[in-house]
Protein backbone atom coordinates (compact mmCIF):
# COMPACT_ATOMS: atom_id res chain seq x y z
CA UNK A 1 0.00 0.00 0.00
CA UNK A 2 2.85 2.35 0.83
CA UNK A 3 4.45 1.26 -2.43
CA UNK A 4 1.24 2.13 -4.25
CA UNK A 5 1.05 5.58 -2.76
CA UNK A 6 4.71 6.21 -3.44
CA UNK A 7 4.36 5.07 -7.04
CA UNK A 8 1.40 7.31 -7.68
CA UNK A 9 3.41 10.19 -6.25
CA UNK A 10 6.20 9.26 -8.65
CA UNK A 11 3.61 9.38 -11.43
CA UNK A 12 2.60 12.89 -10.61
CA UNK A 13 6.20 14.01 -10.35
CA UNK A 14 6.99 12.46 -13.70
CA UNK A 15 4.00 14.12 -15.28
CA UNK A 16 5.12 17.47 -13.95
CA UNK A 17 8.77 17.18 -14.85
CA UNK A 18 9.19 15.29 -18.10
CA UNK A 19 9.63 17.31 -21.26
CA UNK A 20 7.20 15.95 -23.89
CA UNK A 21 4.07 13.90 -24.36
CA UNK A 22 5.75 10.57 -24.91
CA UNK A 23 7.93 10.54 -21.82
CA UNK A 24 5.00 11.76 -19.75
CA UNK A 25 2.89 8.96 -21.17
CA UNK A 26 5.64 6.53 -20.23
CA UNK A 27 5.58 7.74 -16.63
CA UNK A 28 1.81 7.80 -16.38
CA UNK A 29 1.02 4.43 -17.86
CA UNK A 30 3.64 2.36 -16.07
CA UNK A 31 3.98 3.69 -12.57
CA UNK A 32 0.29 4.53 -12.16
CA UNK A 33 -0.66 1.02 -13.25
CA UNK A 34 1.72 -0.68 -10.89
CA UNK A 35 0.77 1.64 -8.02
CA UNK A 36 -2.95 1.05 -8.39
CA UNK A 37 -2.41 -2.68 -8.78
CA UNK A 38 -0.51 -2.81 -5.51
CA UNK A 39 -3.16 -0.71 -3.75
CA UNK A 40 -5.90 -3.01 -5.02
CA UNK A 41 -3.90 -6.05 -3.93
CA UNK A 42 -3.60 -4.51 -0.47
CA UNK A 43 -7.36 -3.95 -0.38
CA UNK A 44 -8.00 -7.52 -1.42
CA UNK A 45 -5.65 -8.88 1.25
CA UNK A 46 -7.22 -6.59 3.87
CA UNK A 47 -10.74 -7.83 3.23
CA UNK A 48 -9.60 -11.42 2.92
CA UNK A 49 -7.57 -11.48 6.12
CA UNK A 50 -9.72 -9.25 8.31
CA UNK A 51 -13.15 -10.43 7.26
CA UNK A 52 -12.60 -13.72 5.48
CA UNK A 53 -14.39 -12.20 2.53
CA UNK A 54 -13.03 -13.40 -0.79
CA UNK A 55 -13.77 -10.65 -3.23
CA UNK A 56 -13.38 -11.81 -6.80
CA UNK A 57 -14.23 -8.40 -8.23
CA UNK A 58 -10.98 -6.95 -6.91
CA UNK A 59 -8.96 -9.66 -8.63
CA UNK A 60 -10.92 -9.01 -11.80
CA UNK A 61 -10.19 -5.30 -11.47
CA UNK A 62 -6.46 -5.98 -10.99
CA UNK A 63 -6.35 -8.14 -14.11
CA UNK A 64 -8.41 -5.63 -16.06
CA UNK A 65 -6.16 -2.69 -15.16
CA UNK A 66 -3.08 -4.76 -15.91
CA UNK A 67 -4.41 -5.54 -19.37
CA UNK A 68 -5.97 -2.23 -20.37
CA UNK A 69 -3.73 0.53 -19.01
CA UNK A 70 -0.76 -0.23 -21.30
CA UNK A 71 -3.14 -0.52 -24.24
CA UNK A 72 -4.58 2.88 -23.43
CA UNK A 73 -1.10 4.33 -23.15
CA UNK A 74 -0.15 2.89 -26.52
CA UNK A 75 -3.28 4.25 -28.19
CA UNK A 76 -2.77 7.74 -26.81
CA UNK A 77 0.87 7.75 -27.79
CA UNK A 78 0.10 6.65 -31.33
CA UNK A 79 -2.69 9.20 -31.64
CA UNK A 80 -0.33 11.89 -30.45
CA UNK A 81 2.26 10.90 -33.02
CA UNK A 82 -0.20 10.72 -35.87
CA UNK A 83 -1.79 14.03 -35.03
CA UNK A 84 1.60 15.65 -35.37
CA UNK A 85 2.79 16.41 -31.87
CA UNK A 86 6.48 17.25 -31.91
CA UNK A 87 9.01 15.15 -30.07
CA UNK A 88 11.31 16.61 -27.48
CA UNK A 89 13.87 18.75 -29.26
CA UNK A 90 16.75 16.74 -27.77
CA UNK A 91 15.50 13.46 -29.20
CA UNK A 92 18.10 11.69 -31.29
CA UNK A 93 16.25 9.49 -33.69
CA UNK A 94 12.77 9.31 -35.10
CA UNK A 95 12.22 6.10 -36.96
CA UNK A 96 8.72 6.89 -38.15
CA UNK A 97 9.58 10.25 -39.67
CA UNK A 98 10.38 8.99 -43.15
CA UNK A 99 7.75 6.29 -43.23
CA UNK A 100 6.10 7.68 -46.34
CA UNK A 101 9.41 7.76 -48.19
CA UNK A 102 10.02 4.18 -47.17
CA UNK A 103 6.65 3.06 -48.43
CA UNK A 104 7.19 4.86 -51.72
CA UNK A 105 10.49 3.08 -52.24
CA UNK A 106 8.93 -0.27 -51.48
CA UNK A 107 6.06 0.25 -53.86
CA UNK A 108 8.37 1.36 -56.69
CA UNK A 109 10.63 -1.70 -56.48
CA UNK B 1 -1.21 1.61 12.71
CA UNK B 2 -3.15 0.55 9.66
CA UNK B 3 -5.25 3.68 9.92
CA UNK B 4 -2.13 5.84 9.87
CA UNK B 5 -0.79 4.02 6.82
CA UNK B 6 -4.14 4.46 5.11
CA UNK B 7 -4.12 8.18 5.77
CA UNK B 8 -0.55 8.59 4.53
CA UNK B 9 -1.39 6.71 1.35
CA UNK B 10 -4.52 8.77 0.81
CA UNK B 11 -2.41 11.89 1.20
CA UNK B 12 0.07 10.63 -1.40
CA UNK B 13 -2.66 9.78 -3.89
CA UNK B 14 -4.34 13.14 -3.36
CA UNK B 15 -1.07 14.97 -3.96
CA UNK B 16 -0.58 12.96 -7.12
CA UNK B 17 -4.07 13.90 -8.28
CA UNK B 18 -3.25 17.54 -7.67
CA UNK B 19 -0.20 17.20 -9.90
CA UNK B 20 -2.28 15.50 -12.58
CA UNK B 21 -4.91 18.25 -12.42
CA UNK B 22 -2.14 20.80 -12.90
CA UNK B 23 -1.10 18.88 -16.02
CA UNK B 24 -4.70 18.80 -17.27
CA UNK B 25 -5.03 22.56 -16.87
CA UNK B 26 -1.64 23.58 -18.22
CA UNK B 27 -0.76 20.73 -20.63
CA UNK B 28 0.36 22.22 -23.93
CA UNK B 29 -1.22 19.61 -26.21
CA UNK B 30 -4.44 17.63 -26.19
CA UNK B 31 -2.83 14.16 -25.79
CA UNK B 32 -1.17 15.50 -22.65
CA UNK B 33 -4.53 16.26 -21.16
CA UNK B 34 -5.92 12.88 -22.18
CA UNK B 35 -2.97 11.07 -20.60
CA UNK B 36 -3.43 13.05 -17.40
CA UNK B 37 -7.17 12.36 -17.34
CA UNK B 38 -6.53 8.65 -17.79
CA UNK B 39 -4.10 8.69 -14.90
CA UNK B 40 -6.65 10.64 -12.83
CA UNK B 41 -9.20 7.90 -13.48
CA UNK B 42 -6.72 5.27 -12.39
CA UNK B 43 -5.87 7.26 -9.26
CA UNK B 44 -9.57 7.58 -8.54
CA UNK B 45 -9.72 3.78 -8.46
CA UNK B 46 -6.99 3.81 -5.84
CA UNK B 47 -8.85 6.41 -3.80
CA UNK B 48 -12.07 4.38 -3.90
CA UNK B 49 -10.18 1.28 -2.74
CA UNK B 50 -8.55 3.18 0.11
CA UNK B 51 -11.82 4.78 1.21
CA UNK B 52 -13.54 1.41 1.20
CA UNK B 53 -10.80 0.22 3.54
CA UNK B 54 -11.23 3.28 5.76
CA UNK B 55 -15.00 2.82 5.94
CA UNK B 56 -14.57 -0.97 6.26
CA UNK B 57 -17.28 -1.90 3.79
CA UNK B 58 -17.54 -4.12 0.73
CA UNK B 59 -20.08 -1.93 -0.96
CA UNK B 60 -17.74 0.15 -3.09
CA UNK B 61 -15.79 -2.63 -4.73
CA UNK B 62 -17.99 -2.74 -7.81
CA UNK B 63 -17.21 0.93 -8.33
CA UNK B 64 -13.53 0.04 -8.77
CA UNK B 65 -14.17 -2.29 -11.68
CA UNK B 66 -16.66 0.14 -13.20
CA UNK B 67 -14.20 3.05 -13.02
CA UNK B 68 -11.50 0.94 -14.62
CA UNK B 69 -13.73 0.08 -17.55
CA UNK B 70 -14.95 3.65 -17.96
CA UNK B 71 -11.44 5.12 -17.88
CA UNK B 72 -10.29 2.66 -20.53
CA UNK B 73 -13.30 3.35 -22.77
CA UNK B 74 -12.87 7.10 -22.47
CA UNK B 75 -9.20 6.92 -23.34
CA UNK B 76 -9.81 4.72 -26.36
CA UNK B 77 -12.58 7.01 -27.60
CA UNK B 78 -10.42 10.10 -27.21
CA UNK B 79 -7.46 8.57 -28.98
CA UNK B 80 -9.64 7.48 -31.88
CA UNK B 81 -11.01 10.98 -32.06
CA UNK B 82 -7.52 12.50 -32.08
CA UNK B 83 -6.31 10.11 -34.72
CA UNK B 84 -9.17 9.96 -37.19
CA UNK B 85 -11.40 12.89 -36.37
CA UNK B 86 -14.40 10.73 -35.57
CA UNK B 87 -15.09 8.06 -33.01
CA UNK B 88 -17.41 5.63 -34.78
CA UNK B 89 -16.59 5.63 -38.43
CA UNK B 90 -18.77 4.43 -41.25
CA UNK B 91 -17.24 1.77 -43.41
CA UNK B 92 -19.47 2.00 -46.44
CA UNK B 93 -20.45 5.32 -47.86
CA UNK B 94 -22.78 4.14 -50.61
Amino acid sequence: MIIGGFLSLVTAFGLLRLPDVYTRNHAASKSATLGVMSILLATFLYFYLEHGHFNSRLILAIIFIFVTAPVAGHLISRAAYNSGVKLWDKSVRDDLKDKEEYERQNSST
Amino acid sequence: MLYTILQITLLCVSLSMLGLIYRVIKGPTTPDRVVALDAIGINLIAIVALVSMVLDTFAFLEVILLLGILAFLGTVAFSKFLEKGEIIERDRDH
